[in-house]
């Protein structure tokens, strides 16, 4: 019974963070400066036709019903309608969504790939230059813009080693991770760096406890209590630190998708800001706020597969 | 440690001098580079060897030698003159958006979480709210409201950026608050704003000042990204983000338009962090850096 709680519990708390989200997406599209319409068709459009737009997405009533209204077409999947494509944003969205998915998918598993045998090394040879090694290709990783190590990686490994695409997005599930190789590695470059640090730091705290103390005393290998002991107990703080960064992750990705011209949300948005379609800004920036939520949902739920103890807080 | 002591007769300098031998080589290295960067921002005119705009089409596309350190661009402008002047612009930015929301961040979570209750579950939930958008995502539709350019740039990151100091401070304000030194500062019967800007933010800043370190680097990231997305600022000024966009069209035959400016960004956040892994041993507040 206690783990329904639990799980209801957070899902109570996720509700007011969404109810916050939609109420920012609507209410940010009413503060544009001046007339949305007008900006949109740069001036060029007559006064009648305006009004007729406005009638025609019902802009001319009360903000609170049309704010009601939105909240209600949005639950049923109705984002409203492109005003450049003239096509239902729902549409539009479900087009780009799942290379976004690949793509946060693949930075996401090579960002752990590499953190977890650089934190466990770090951890291991804490203070030694093995660590300091780890810790300042860490800051430099960090410091890469990505869009830039993204260019880079598109010269090296794209046009001269010839290994890898440099753009699109492939056909089948080969073809996708063939493609979503580079892309991928570039998010890591940044997240990785993130990821180790937080991870050597929970390992650190796993080292001082007392079944470490223990495992140690009946013989057994400081590696081996590295990989039986300690990393199965970082689990956890491997999953937060994840979630907790699920945004770092998503805004790499907005970057990357443009650098590599992956057909994803984050090509859509930066083009969409550029043609200032504001239904379909309004419709993504609700999918990544939704991603974020739905990610850091999955993480607290899985605590209590990973850990039972979380019941009882 | 007697080193340490300044004498009355060389006070200042014996102090300046006990306080950097007591930094890290880490604080050490990060300052030094850091240092070296600021010189050139500052003294552009004097340091850069060319006009950052000259047009120089009898040496277009030039790799980097020592006529040209860095190479010149599909214009002939000298992208080391660019990349110094671009200094100028970056670091202004990254200053200005990481200090000025750290200012009311901080103010805001201290507050928060010093008196608790309705203010603070209103606060919490601003904050749950604006952390569930990706960072970035926030800043391209406020930017998309606003439009682009450095000063919607400003507003968008001090709309946003406060939440990350407001939710440190907050916390660490939640941990004074219950000890001894607090307690005794209200049962003196000193006001609310008192105990929490003298005796409770001096306690709580050292967090924020760490993860500053980190927040600068992102802000620089920040700024070259979104007017690599051309949000940001726009050519011909030499921002270096925008430098590494105009580059890319050129990759294959000069590499060096789009490799040199992000190596100079590479150099400034792998200082400013190695700065905040510094101060973070310094003012023995560990677990605040990003990385």
């Amino acid at each position: 019974m206690t783990s329904l709680r639990y799980v209801l519990e957070r899902l109570l708390h996720a509700l007011p963070v969404l109810l916050g989200v939609t109420i920012f997406v609507f209410f940010a599209i009413q503060l544009v400066p001046g007339d949305p319409i007008r900006i949109m068709m740069h001036g060029r459009i007559s006064d009648q036709e305006v009004q007729a737009i406005y009638e025609r997405l019902g802009m001319n009533r009360p903000l609170l019903i049309q704010y009601v209204d939105f909240l209600r077409k949005a639950a049923t999947g109705d984002l409203g309608t492109s005003i450049i494509q003239n096509a239902p944003v729902t549409t539009l969205i479900l087009e780009k969504f799942w290379p976004s998915i690949w793509l946060l998918a693949s930075g996401a598993v090579i960002s752990v790939l590499l953190a977890l045998p650089l934190a466990s090394i770090s951890a291991f040879y804490r203070n030694r230059w093995a660590d300091h090694l780890i810790r300042v290709a860490g800051m430099v990783g960090f410091a890469m813009p990505p869009f830039w190590i993204g260019l880079l990686l598109i010269l090296g490994f794209g046009l001269w080693l010839g290994w890898f695409p440099i753009a699109g997005y492939g056909q089948d599930t080969a073809g996708h991770l063939h493609h979503m190789f580079l892309p991928g590695l570039t998010i890591a470059l940044f997240l990785a760096p993130i990821l180790v640090q937080s991870l050597r730091t929970s390992m650190l705290d796993v080292l001082a406890a007392d079944y470490i103390e223990v495992a140690r005393a009946k013989g057994l290998s400081e590696w081996r209590i590295l990989l039986k002991h300690v990393l199965r107990n970082a689990a956890i703080p491997a999953i937060t630190v994840l979630a907790v960064n699920i945004g770092w992750l998503v805004s790499g990705a907005v970057i990357v998708e443009y650098v590599f011209s992956l057909p994803g949300m984050g090509s859509l948005l930066v083009r969409s800001v550029g043609f200032r379609d504001y239904p379909v800004i309004q419709g993504l920036s609700l999918v990544f706020a939704v991603i974020v939520i739905v990610v850091n949902l999955l993480a607290d739920l899985s605590y209590m597969l990973v850990d039972r103890r979380v019941l009882k807080a | 440690m007697a080193s340490a002591l300044p004498t009355a007769r060389n006070g200042l300098f014996a102090t300046i001098g006990a306080e950097i031998r007591s930094w890290s080589p880490t604080l050490k290295i990060g300052t030094a580079i850091m240092g070296i960067i600021l010189f050139g921002a500052v003294f552009a005119p004097w340091v850069a060897p060319y006009d950052p705009y000259f047009q120089n089409f009898a040496a277009t596309l030039q790799p980097p030698g020592p006529a040209h350190l860095f190479g010149t661009d599909n214009l002939g402008r000298d992208i080391f003159s660019r990349v110094l002047y671009g200094a100028r612009i970056d670091l202004q930015i990254g200053l200005i958006t990481t200090y000025v929301p750290m200012s009311y961040g901080m103010l805001l979570g201290a507050y928060s979480g010093y008196i608790g209750g309705r203010v603070d579950a209103v606060v919490m939930r601003i904050l749950d709210t604006a952390m569930a958008f990706p960072f970035l995502v926030l800043i391209i539709v406020i930017l998309a409201i606003l439009g682009p350019g450095v000063q919607n740039i400003y507003i968008s990151v001090f709309l946003v950026a406060w939440t990350m100091y407001a939710r440190l401070a907050r916390a660490e304000m939640m941990v004074e608050r219950t000890k001894d030194y607090i307690t005794a500062a209200r049962v003196l019967g000193f006001p609310t704003n008192r105990i929490i800007l003298r005796h409770g933010l001096p306690n709580v800043i050292n967090s924020s000042i760490v993860f500053s370190m980190s927040d600068f680097v992102l802000n620089i990231l920040l700024v070259s990204g979104l007017s690599f997305l051309g949000l940001g600022i726009q050519p011909p000024i030499p921002e270096w983000g925008a430098m590494i966009s105009e580059g890319k069209d050129f990759i294959l035959q000069a590499w060096w338009i789009s490799t040199m400016p992000g190596f100079v960004v590479v150099l400034t956040g792998t200082a400013l962090s190695l700065i905040g892994d510094g101060l973070a041993q310094r003012l023995g507040e560990r677990h605040h850096t990003l990385v």
